[in-house]
């Protein structure tokens, strides 16, 4: 079928072959276009590493899920480069010249079983990859040698209904969002909970038993690496293990819309050394246990005043 | 081709029946009031669907002049999370669905050469079920706007903690146009179906109509379950039942499960078509036959399928055994083929070709490289551990932009430059079309690329403000300026629609040299669409013409006058 058949142009003010835009700017604009999509895909990762990644370093399952997202990024970069650069290519190379019809290919059976298979076969690569990872990620291993053990006096809570694999110590702490905050409390006694900022041991598997009191809220520290929703009605679980040596304060906030200041239902974690740790923990079921006695002795008092 | 023959057919040709005074045609605005014509309904839908692309267009960029820069306060939180459920909800549910089904209104009976549509009353409810739903909810305007999100989860969306009509609003949004989509729905698949030309068969059949025809089934199969789940929410919160509330015994996570069930289908009911526009349009600017019909064909129906088996992939955080993590990302995984097939076909067709730069052809070229980002990011999405981390980011926002901007909406634009000759008899102007769509293409991935990285540092979705500390302000920034790029490029082409329905060249019967019946007929089509309905011999019959009246030399419609019309 020739193209620009007479019957066509005759009867409409339609395309004509002879009037088409061919010029060089327009290709140009194309190419580089083309080319700066590949350049700072090809360059910036190295400038702007941390831009392209997530966020890591403050747990293994952030590192683990950290690698595993690089890998899929890099078979994505491979694709990407192999559509846009036939798509690109394509438009420039394959413009429409006068007097020249193009052959009237409708397919290719090989060509398209080859396709459905090479796409097939890197989504197992994917999935084998994600399953080797995923113990990993999802599994929390024992405490270190330098974390908070299950002999200090202070811990004898420190239970483990449901130990990690390895066997060994974990501290749980349970965590509730509440419209616009976070609650965590520890285990034993006295009574030990704080809101806000969470403060943990280092080397030390924290398991975090997540339930939320009024709406769903979405517990996530980036660095520490998976998000878990609370949700009214159920408990959901994470961990994380913040390595020796890595102390600091990691920061994060609320991940699920959950009303008006959803933005500002910020979340802190305090990594600290095991010892500061217990010394933290002592001060704080002291401060407690005072605010508590003070509390009931105003209550009484104020009944008192009230009875007369 | 069969010169001879036609000529011997032409002299048995049966009479038609002919409406000319039955009835007296309406005029002025009553015209539009009471028109069951598919033509109008699908002018209608453009219409208005267009109208609320303008106002969900203005929303998003009110939020991106607040997210502009760390501590702004422009907007108040109410605003920002009425704004956030308003665009969310005003994009999906009253611009690309019915778009689509706008356009697939006025192109499907022209596409399979059939007179209107099979129910042509029911035809008309559908829009104005639409539009009233539209106004019920913008109607909330003007009290208390819905700011729970558009995905609406209790307990946030229950009354105990989102009180006020807004809610109310919304659920009657979704009531009205899902009855709207469903009745449009059972319309398009009688029609196609049913009323197809004479030789049409399904391996005839334009890939645009096959894709509104799995478009119809997704929806009649999908909207059910988010019908059920609004009703529960309503007598939740109005009639004292417990569905979704835990202390009555209730599951929040029943609601996701309902919602998704319909939220996942209704992605690919957003994109298919899209797909389908564009497998007519590149084949067209190509001046080469599509590459691989049926696999293009075939994967959209996989594609359907599968996109029915992947709804808790928005649910890798909720609490979920492992066991169902896996089965969903696997069944998430395996959509990817059926869609890279799409891909691949699409550049196999421009391969080789002898490519017509027509900006038609600019926007089609853009959807497969634009999807391609989207579907890798949704690769990753699915990697379940890693949604972990990602789940709920900008990274999320960034992606659904792709897919749905990227995917949607550039398709639509496509069909809009592509089909709007035959709509209006006009062409529309090169130039500002061009322009147009530099200004989108660039503003898209200013706008949306960066919010990539911006999820990547740990920014969550539907926030009205972020901390300074956090490093994603020039992020934030860029899209933000890449937003007002994208939406002046969106204006030059509201102008372009304007300016040439006023002033653009006439357009004839076939100004693209289409493959397809629509062009058959005249621009704008007459009330009945074709006078005769030429016999279909392959999937492309306006070829086949071109090429019967290039050997015969005579006029076009003596070739086609020999076959009676099999449905008036």
């Amino acid at each position: 079928m020739p193209s620009g058949t007479k019957w066509s142009t005759s009867r409409s003010h339609g395309y004509d072959p002879a009037a088409l835009p061919t010029g060089t700017p327009r290709r140009l604009l194309v190419t580089a276009l083309g080319a700066v999509v590949i350049a700072s895909l090809v360059w910036a990762p190295s400038a702007f590493a941390d831009a392209f990644t997530p966020e890591s370093g403050g747990s293994q399952n952030a590192d683990d899920i950290d690698t595993l997202y690089k890998l899929t990024l890099y078979i994505g970069i491979v694709i990407f480069l192999l559509v846009w650069g036939t798509l690109i290519w394509s438009l420039v190379k394959y413009r429409a010249k006068r007097g020249v019809t193009a052959d009237q290919i409708r397919g290719n059976t090989p060509l398209e079983i080859g396709w459905t298979v090479g796409a097939a076969s890197i989504l197992v690569v994917l999935t084998v990859v994600t399953f080797l990872y995923l113990d990993d990620i999802e599994n929390p291993p024992a405490s270190g040698p330098n974390g908070l053990t299950a002999s200090q006096a202070q811990f004898a809570s420190v239970d483990q209904p449901d130990p990690p694999r390895d066997g060994g110590p974990v501290l749980r702490i349970h965590v509730n969002g509440q419209q616009y905050i976070w609650r965590y409390d520890y285990p034993g006694n006295p009574q030990l909970f704080s809101y806000h900022k969470m403060v943990v041991p280092t080397d030390t598997t924290v398991i975090l038993e997540i339930e939320a009191s009024d709406v769903i809220h979405s517990w996530w520290i980036p660095k520490f690496g998976p998000k878990a929703d609370a949700v009214p009605g159920y408990t959901n679980e994470s961990w994380f293990k913040v390595p020796g040596g890595r102390e600091g304060t990691y920061r994060g906030q609320c991940a699920e819309l959950c009303g008006l200041n959803h933005a500002d239902m910020r979340a802190e974690v305090q990594a600290v050394t095991p010892d500061e740790f217990q010394t933290w923990a002592r001060r704080k079921r002291a401060q407690i246990q005072a605010a508590g006695e003070l509390l009931a002795e105003q209550r009484k008092r104020g009944e008192g005043v009230e009875g007369q | 081709m069969e010169a001879g023959s036609a000529a011997e057919r032409r002299t048995a040709a049966r009479p038609e029946i002919v409406l000319h005074g039955l009835r007296q045609p309406q005029r002025g605005w009553l015209r539009w009031l009471t028109t069951t014509d598919h033509k109008r309904i699908g002018i209608l839908y453009l219409f208005a669907t267009f109208l609320f692309f303008i106002l969900g267009g203005v929303e998003a960029l009110i939020m991106r002049l607040q997210l502009a820069h760390a501590d702004n306060t422009l907007v108040s939180p109410e605003t920002y999370n009425g704004l956030v459920t308003m665009h969310g909800t005003t994009m999906v549910f009253l611009f690309v669905v019915p778009v689509l089904a706008g356009f697939g209104n006025y192109m499907v009976p022209l596409l399979i050469g059939a007179r209107d549509m099979a129910f042509p009353k029911l035809n008309a409810l559908s829009f104005w079920l639409l539009l009233f739903g539209g106004i019920a909810f913008y109607a909330s305007v003007f009290f208390e706007p819905p700011q729970a999100g558009w995905t609406m989860y209790p307990p946030l969306s229950d009354d105990a903690f989102t009180g006020g009509g807004g809610v109310d609003a919304w659920i009657f949004l979704i009531h009205l146009t899902g009855l709207s989509s469903i009745i449009g729905a059972i319309n398009f698949i009688a029609t196609i179906h049913n009323m197809r030309a004479r030789g049409m068969s399904w391996g005839r059949m334009p890939l645009f109509v096959w894709t509104i025809l799995v478009y119809s089934y997704l929806l009649v199969v999908a909207l059910p379950s988010i019908a059920a789940g609004v009703t529960m929410l309503l007598t939740d919160r109005h009639f004292g039942t417990g569905f979704f509330d835990p202390a009555a015994g209730g599951d929040p996570l029943l609601w996701q499960h309902l919602f998704w069930f319909f939220g996942h289908p209704e992605v690919y009911i957003m994109v298919l078509p899209a797909f389908g526009m564009i497998s007519e349009i590149l084949p067209v600017f190509a001046r080469k036959p599509i590459f691989g019909y049926k696999a293009i064909a075939a994967s959209t129906v996989a594609i359907a399928f599968l996109g029915l088996l992947v709804w808790a992939h928005h649910m890798f955080t909720t609490p979920t055994p492992t066991v169902v993590l896996a089965f969903f990302m696997l069944a998430s995984f395996t959509i990817a083929v059926p869609t890279g097939i799409k891909i691949f076909n699409w550049i196999a067709t421009l391969w080789r070709g002898q490519i017509v730069m027509k900006t038609p052809l600019y926007f089609a070229a853009a959807l497969p490289a634009l999807f391609t980002i989207g579907g890798i990011s949704g690769v990753m999405l699915a990697i379940f551990p890693v949604d972990w981390y990602l789940h709920d980011t900008y990274f999320v926002v960034a992606h659904f932009h792709f897919v749905l901007f990227g995917g949607s909406v550039f398709g639509i634009f496509a069909g809009l430059y592509y089909w709007f000759p035959k709509m209006s008899g006009r062409m529309m102007s090169e130039a500002l079309g061009k322009l147009s769509f530099w200004l989108m293409f660039v503003g898209f991935l200013a706008t949306f690329l960066v919010q990539h990285s911006a999820g990547l540092e740990g920014m969550p979705r539907r926030i009205y403000d972020y901390d300074e500390e956090l490093g994603v302000e020039v992020f934030n920034l860029i899209s933000t300026i890449g937003a007002f790029i994208l939406g002046v490029g969106v204006l030059v082409t509201l102008v372009n629609v304007l300016w040439s329905l006023k002033n653009g060249r006439r357009a004839g019967n076939d100004p693209w040299q289409g493959n397809t019946l629509e062009w058959f007929t005249s621009s704008p089509p007459p009330p009945n669409n074709f006078d005769v309905v030429p016999r279909v011999r392959s999937v492309e019959p306006m070829k086949d013409i071109r090429r019967e009246v290039a050997a015969s030399a005579k006029p076009v419609e003596t070739i086609a006058q020999p076959v009676a019309p099999r449905s008036l």
